[in-house]
């Protein structure tokens, strides 16, 4: 049986369609341009499989509702864009000291404040790395095209339930209203490759929802199950409750950040597009971009190569954390390096810290316009 | 028998970080008394607190219990309810948290009229942070934000509640245990959003600085400003102005309680059922 189907659809439908698919039974949400689509399919898609979806009375709410799914442990998601997450940034917080699995997709548009609501932006991805205060780890998810709006919003689902913390799905605007073909996993090959999240089936009285490893996150059972357990969002000890004992404290706060930052490897996607012919000779151009920017960084490069000049492009599907030792590969062999965003620097400061250059083109645009393969292709000949 | 409490409680987080003569006590001993009255089962109940002092209540009551953010209980609890409709969600949340930050998830919970039951303990003052201004702080009295004392108008919970749709509202204070825990048994029994004025004292850090510098003080001024709501109403409006009505101020058993409602959404999305219109409702607009 095939794997594999065509639809024609746009991303952000693809993006609620992937939920549905993996699983996920509760979404908390609030309209917003120009995510709106999402929530507009999960309100059919979720209550026809028997779950539910919720248009709360604003974006903390929407946020909140469904961490509290989550802790009660099952797959949960909120759509929304930019001004919709400073709005949730505290209780992304929440979830995040808590240890609650919650998929967030925003489909970014322009900003800051209510800046251009029905156009394109990369803005947000900054604020992907850190929306809340504190101390942890962000994972970030970007689809760069149609069939990643679901692959990746999959893929975010069993991060979340890995890692156990919110996953970012970023959108934007072009890509998310982007409608065409596209060719996915069948709804089967997704629930075949589901990874539910942990749990314990001891004694209640052995079960420590956060004593665990150094480098693994906490193992939340479902609520009403007999394992009864306190969530906060205070410094807390091995069964959830507030402490301010200084190693405990410190222990926590270092595994948040190890439980991420000590297994990279199960997060790391980039897509290497005409990079296995670069060998570092003069002239060689890597252009590193993401999401819808890097379909017009491949047509880009398509007119560059037929113009002489031989150019690759690198595109990080996880952005955060960042593919730090792929980018520097390739910008410690290749000179000419173009970091091409919809944002002024928000990646090229991350490209710039992990490959030790100072000396990296940037092409910025923040006007709401996506950015033409030609603008890509004008801006390669003047700088280098 | 004196009625014994190690049940329900967390014993290993006692004593619990509230000030001596602190009415949250009484509360949640009424809350216990409620829950075992009733027979609940301790993993069918879900007690989600907010921040404040009331926020510590989750942490001391031996149930499923989350401790989140300012002011939303409500909407987590939403979260938890809708996923478990056959489970009791409690949320506890402060004056603070219900009336000001978190108002309008109060607003909304009660507008849908989800079973949840939301129990504003109200003390009058944001107390663990030191004596700052609350909604339903009184008119004219002193706090930390304003010295020169309070001129913002005081807040009337159950009248939000009430206009809100919660299909049950009432009020009691801490001083008479005994209805409160009957009205804490009645709220949690009824099927629809509860929402529940009770008033506490906060001695340290309202009294204190309002010339009721003891317990005793506090508490003869709750019940100076409380009535039974029968004796309330027989009051004219000159006297009903500074008293607040105690009881069961509004039940309505014939409001669709949210959970069974979303059910018909999702046998519409089903195929089970034709499309919900105005027709299934007597109120069309």
């Amino acid at each position: 049986m095939s794997q594999t189907r065509e639809v024609i659809s746009s991303g952000n439908h693809l993006a609620a369609l992937a939920g549905a698919d993996a699983g996920c039974r509760f979404m908390g949400g609030y309209p917003i341009t120009p995510s709106s689509e999402v929530i507009e399919q999960m309100s059919d898609l979720l209550p026809a499989r028997g779950g539910v979806t919720i248009q709360m009375e604003d974006e903390i709410a929407a946020v909140a509702a469904a961490i509290g799914a989550g802790m009660a442990g099952h797959r949960t998601m909120t759509a929304t864009s930019g001004p919709g997450i400073s709005l949730k940034a505290e209780n992304l917080g929440l979830a995040q000291m808590t240890e609650v699995p919650l998929v967030v997709i925003n489909v970014m548009r322009g900003g800051p404040s209510t800046g251009l609501p029905t156009r394109v932006s990369q803005g947000d991805v900054r604020q992907a790395k850190n929306p809340s205060h504190g101390d942890y780890r962000s994972i970030t998810l970007c689809a760069g095209n149609l069939a990643e709006c679901y692959t990746e919003v999959v893929r975010a689902f069993n991060l979340a339930d890995r890692f156990m913390q919110p996953v970012f799905v970023l959108l934007d605007e072009t890509i998310g209203h982007m409608h065409g073909k596209a060719i996915i996993p069948t709804e089967e090959a997704v629930q075949a490759g589901i990874v539910p999240r942990k749990s314990f089936d001891g004694a209640p009285e052995d079960y420590h929802p956060y004593e665990c490893e150094p480098d693994q996150p906490a193992v939340l059972n479902k609520m009403f199950t007999g394992y009864r357990y306190h969530f906060t969002g205070l410094h807390h000890d091995k069964n959830g409750f507030p402490t301010e004992e200084i190693e405990t404290c410190r222990k926590l706060i270092q595994r948040l950040e190890d439980k991420v930052m000590m297994h990279t490897d199960e997060l790391e996607l980039n897509e290497e597009f005409m990079l296995d012919d670069m060998t570092g000779a003069e002239g060689e151009v890597l252009i590193i971009a993401y999401g819808s920017v890097a379909l017009s960084a491949k047509e880009a490069i398509r007119h560059l190569r037929a113009a002489g000049i031989k150019a690759g492009l690198f595109r990080p599907i996880t952005l955060w954390p960042s593919p730090a030792d792929s980018i520097k590969k390739y910008t410690d062999m290749i000179k000419n390096v173009l970091c091409v965003e919809l944002n002024i620097r928000q990646y090229t400061e991350e490209v710039e810290r992990v490959s030790s250059r100072l000396d990296i083109e940037g092409l910025y645009k923040v006007n709401g316009r996506p950015i033409s393969p030609y603008e890509i292709v004008n801006k390669v000949k003047e700088v280098f | 028998m004196a009625f014994n409490y190690d049940k329900y409680l967390r014993l290993e987080k006692m004593p619990t970080l509230w000030c001596w003569g602190c009415g949250d006590g009484v509360i949640l001993k009424a809350f216990v008394r409620a829950v075992e009255k009733m027979g609940l089962n301790q993993d069918d109940v879900c007690v989600v607190s907010g921040i404040g002092c009331s926020g510590r209540f989750s942490s001391y009551v031996d149930f499923n219990t989350v401790h989140t953010t300012h002011g939303r209980t409500v909407a987590f609890a939403t979260g938890i309810k809708l996923m478990h409709p056959d489970k009791y969600v409690i949320c506890v949340a402060g004056d603070g948290d219900a009336l000001a930050i978190g108002g309008n998830h109060t607003i909304h919970g009660a507008r849908r009229n989800i079973d949840i039951t939301l129990i504003i303990i109200n003390n009058f003052i944001y107390g663990l942070t030191n004596s700052q201004t609350s909604p339903t702080t009184p008119q004219g009295m002193w706090t930390v934000t304003q010295k020169a004392g309070n001129i913002d108008p005081t807040f009337d919970a159950c009248a939000l509640g009430i206009a809100a749709g919660a299909s049950f509202v009432g009020r009691e204070s801490m001083l008479d245990p005994k209805k409160l825990e009957k009205i804490l048994i009645k709220a949690i029994e009824h099927r629809g959003f509860s929402y529940l004025d009770i008033l506490s004292n906060c001695h340290i850090n309202l009294g204190r600085k309002n010339k009721m510098v003891s317990a005793m003080e506090n508490l003869s001024w709750i019940d100076s400003i409380t009535m039974p709501k029968k004796k309330y109403d027989t009051l004219t409006e000159a006297e009903q102005l500074n008293i607040f009505p105690t009881g069961i101020l509004k039940q309505d058993t014939e409001a669709r309680e949210y959970c069974d409602m979303y059910k018909e959404i999702q046998n519409v999305q089903q195929k089970k059922r034709a499309v919900i219109t105005q027709n299934d409702f007597a109120k069309k607009i």
